[in-house]
């Protein structure tokens, strides 16, 4: 059952209770018009329903949601798919600040650029892995103290600064894949650099095909030789770092 | 190669008219302090590897063995006593930063035992515990401004923690602790009536069915946060910070971090385990108040939403802003708070007395109007009931307890929880060692414990002619000070013994 909310001047917590009725009530398409700044949508709902949203949301959007896929025809703020456990978000545009922070399941797509700390702390156990793709460029500390989990950056416009400084910085689990030149960035990588195989690019085609399928955009297939991959320098950074008393 | 210059702490004593060799010294020390000699058939010490535990002692059949201190004197020096030598020695050997468990040791003042109570004589009577009810249960969350419908009997209040008694066990993470210590604290607060914090680490699938007494902590790691565990717990709390290491983040290392920690926090095995310093989502007040509110959607305003803080400077005017941004609770946690591992300079130098923070925290919120909007939760460093009647005078609503939880479940404050060989079961994850703690001689412990306690208060308040907690909460015209000077009686607000 589809339905749809105009959000104009309404509160977040009209619009978030508002949204909880109507999934509540049985619907399963859900369209908001004239989403303008409104905080929290999405938050921590479960299911399997779909949300698109027209406008700008405001920070945290999909924040502990578990499951629900959300495509936004927009830019998103801050706080997107904070802490978020499953589930898919789709923005035709592009992400502040903190994307996906803690993140633990569920996929992000971003059409064109993230701020800082995108991926921050994402985590992963056994199936559960989150992923992020990006279209464009990051800010800085990307994949800061990441734990798990995969984040792909396209870096479609073939920018030779598509990262920011501080990348990967407390990096001890999980994966960024860039396209890209290395050479010019290397000194903003905090992380280990490592090659891309042939058997990851598998993988890659796997999640590219599907950014390609939202946004009409395609890399093409996976060539090993345009991307570099960074990891986490190891599992006990700290280990040199402490002594006990 | 050069030689150490580290000297053991501690010397293994061992009666040998008294051991029979039996080596259970052997089989119960983690550290490897005792070891069987097979060519002398005869157990030997390694005094280097003793932590001061007490588990051999506890444990010999014929009580043949003691630990002392390695008394080896240095030249009289006030300045560098033998603590600071030694420190500096560890640091040039190894570069590294000095890691250490529990709270602050060292002597600073312990305001607690400047604070002396009141008792009726002739004015007024006091109550015997005994014949007549004294009431010490404790409703935690945000209080209305005004009844809205002051005749009817029922008023409706945001959410509420209800407590028995004013104690709560304070937030320890699975993976500084054992899975049996978690068990123990989980089904004593069930018990009681009262409430357990999860900690940072996340709640173990184990005690899922604990979870309307579990308040889970939202800390800058977000381990183990999901939105059923939100949906599910009895309450939350937003971890800015903890007493003992205040403005730093928490590590766990990767030797504490086996396979039940590493699925809980979804985080590799064996991996050091860390937290960020701050939230990366929270830069300042408004972005704090996102999160409460956060929080308050995701739960449908149906749950406590606490922040926890450490006790830091200018406290007063954080809390009123904690308070403004829509917390339900505020932990205060003073520089006594314990923990598995902290940098040791910032556990010695950084942070205050709990007693101040809590006094310029209940004072401003009433000047300004919003004591009612917040309970305030005291912590760090509460040892007894006296010090909890105390605080509760001084402003708390209730207190929690940390480090005299798990002094009930046996732990001797070695300090070396970091280590991950807790001989105690308590602050370790090897499977041989968490078996030392029995849930359920941990749950009666623990139970033991709080219920002496309440006693003892129910007999402290009897003694003021006070027979309701509430009538004691802020109540400082029930405490003197002694051995306080001019600002510090101004700060905590409260006359000296005398006056």
């Amino acid at each position: 059952m589809e339905s749809r909310i105009d959000a104009t001047g309404k509160h977040y917590k009209t619009l978030n209770q508002e949204i909880i009725s109507g999934m509540n009530g049985g619907t399963t398409k859900l369209i908001l018009d004239n989403v303008n700044g409104q905080r929290y949508i999405g938050d921590a709902l479960e299911g399997n329903q779909e949300i698109i949203i027209h406008g700008v949301p405001g920070n945290d959007l999909a924040v502990f949601m578990n499951g629900l896929h959300i495509t936004v025809y927009g830019n998103i703020q801050d706080g997107g798919a904070n802490t978020m456990n499953e589930g898919t978000l789709v923005v035709h545009g592009s992400a502040g600040d903190t994307l996906g922070y803690g993140m633990r399941g569920g996929e992000i797509y971003i059409r064109d650029d993230v701020g800082y700390r995108a991926g921050i702390h994402m985590k992963e156990y056994g199936d559960d892995r989150p992923i992020i793709v990006i279209g464009g460029g990051a800010g800085n500390f990307l994949g800061e103290y990441m734990a798990g989990g995969l984040i792909i950056l396209l870096n479609l416009e073939g920018r030779e600064n598509c990262l920011g400084n501080y990348t990967g910085s407390g990096m001890h689990g999980g994966a960024i894949y860039v396209r890209g030149d290395i050479e010019k960035q290397r000194k903003k990588i905090k992380a280990r650099i490592v090659p891309v195989q042939n058997a990851e690019a598998e993988e890659l085609n796997h999640y590219i095909g599907r950014f390609s399928k939202y946004f009409d955009r395609n890399p093409g297939p996976v060539r090993p030789e345009e991307y570099f991959k960074i990891v986490g320098t190891g599992a006990r950074p700290y280990k040199k770092l402490y002594v006990g008393v | 190669m050069a030689i150490s210059l580290k000297l053991p702490e501690f010397l293994v004593v061992r009666d040998k008219e008294r051991c029979i060799e039996c080596q259970v010294c052997v089989n119960q020390c983690a550290n490897e302090a005792h070891i069987w000699d097979q060519d002398l058939e005869q157990v030997v010490s390694n005094d280097v590897a003793c932590v001061n535990c007490h588990r051999c002692v506890v444990y010999c059949p014929t009580r043949a063995l003691r630990i002392e201190e390695w008394k080896q004197d240095f030249k009289k020096n006030a300045n560098w006593d033998g603590i600071s030598i030694k420190q500096t020695y560890l640091q040039a050997e190894s570069g590294g930063t000095l890691l250490i468990g529990m709270g602050n040791d060292k002597a600073y003042p312990i305001y607690w035992d400047h604070l002396l109570l009141n008792a009726s004589q002739v004015t007024n009577p006091s109550i015997d515990p005994l014949r007549e009810p004294i009431e010490l249960r404790t409703y935690l969350g945000r209080k209305p401004d005004l009844l809205k419908n002051p005749s009817a009997f029922r008023e409706e209040l945001p959410p509420q923690l209800q407590l028995e008694v004013p104690v709560m066990f304070s937030a320890m993470s699975f993976g500084s602790v054992s899975l049996n210590t978690h068990r123990s604290l989980a089904a004593a607060a069930s018990e009681l009536g009262i409430y357990w914090n999860a900690g940072e680490g996340g709640l173990h699938e184990d005690l899922f069915s604990y979870s309307p007494k579990t308040i889970v902590q939202v800390a800058s790691g977000r381990f183990g946060i999901n939105a059923s565990m939100l949906k599910r717990a009895g309450g939350i709390e937003i971890k800015i910070g903890q007493g003992a290491k205040p403005g730093i983040g928490g590590h766990l290392p990767g030797e504490k971090v086996e396979e039940d920690v590493s699925r809980t926090r979804r985080i590799p095995y064996g991996s050091d385990a860390i937290s960020p310093a701050p939230h990366h989502d929270i830069y300042s007040i408004e972005d704090l108040r996102q999160l409460i509110y956060s929080l308050k959607e995701a739960t449908a305003y149906e749950r406590v939403v606490g922040v926890k803080v450490a006790a830091v400077h200018n406290i007063a005017a954080i809390a009123s802003g904690i308070a403004r941004a829509g917390a339900d609770i505020i932990v205060l946690d003073g520089f006594r708070g314990g923990t598995g591992a902290a940098p040791l300079r910032i556990r010695d130098n950084v942070g205050l007395p709990a007693e101040f923070a809590l006094a310029a925290v209940d004072q401003r919120l009433r000047e300004e109007g919003i004591r009612n909007e917040v309970s305030l939760v005291i912590a760090g460093g509460i040892r007894n009931s006296a010090d909890i009647i105390k605080a509760i005078a001084l402003g708390a609503d209730a207190i929690y307890i940390g480090t005299a939880a798990l002094i009930a479940l046996g732990c001797h404050m070695c300090q070396k929880c970091y280590t991950g060989k807790c001989n105690w079961g308590i602050a370790t994850q090897q499977p041989d060692l968490v078996r030392r703690v029995n849930p359920k001689i941990g749950r009666e412990r623990l139970v033991n414990l709080v219920r002496s306690w309440e006693h003892e208060m129910k007999e402290m308040l009897g003694g003021m002619g006070i027979n309701a907690i509430e009538s004691l909460r802020g109540n400082r015209l029930m405490l003197r000070g002694v051995g306080l000077n001019a600002k510090e009686l101004e700060i905590l607000g409260i006359k000296a013994a005398g006056e």
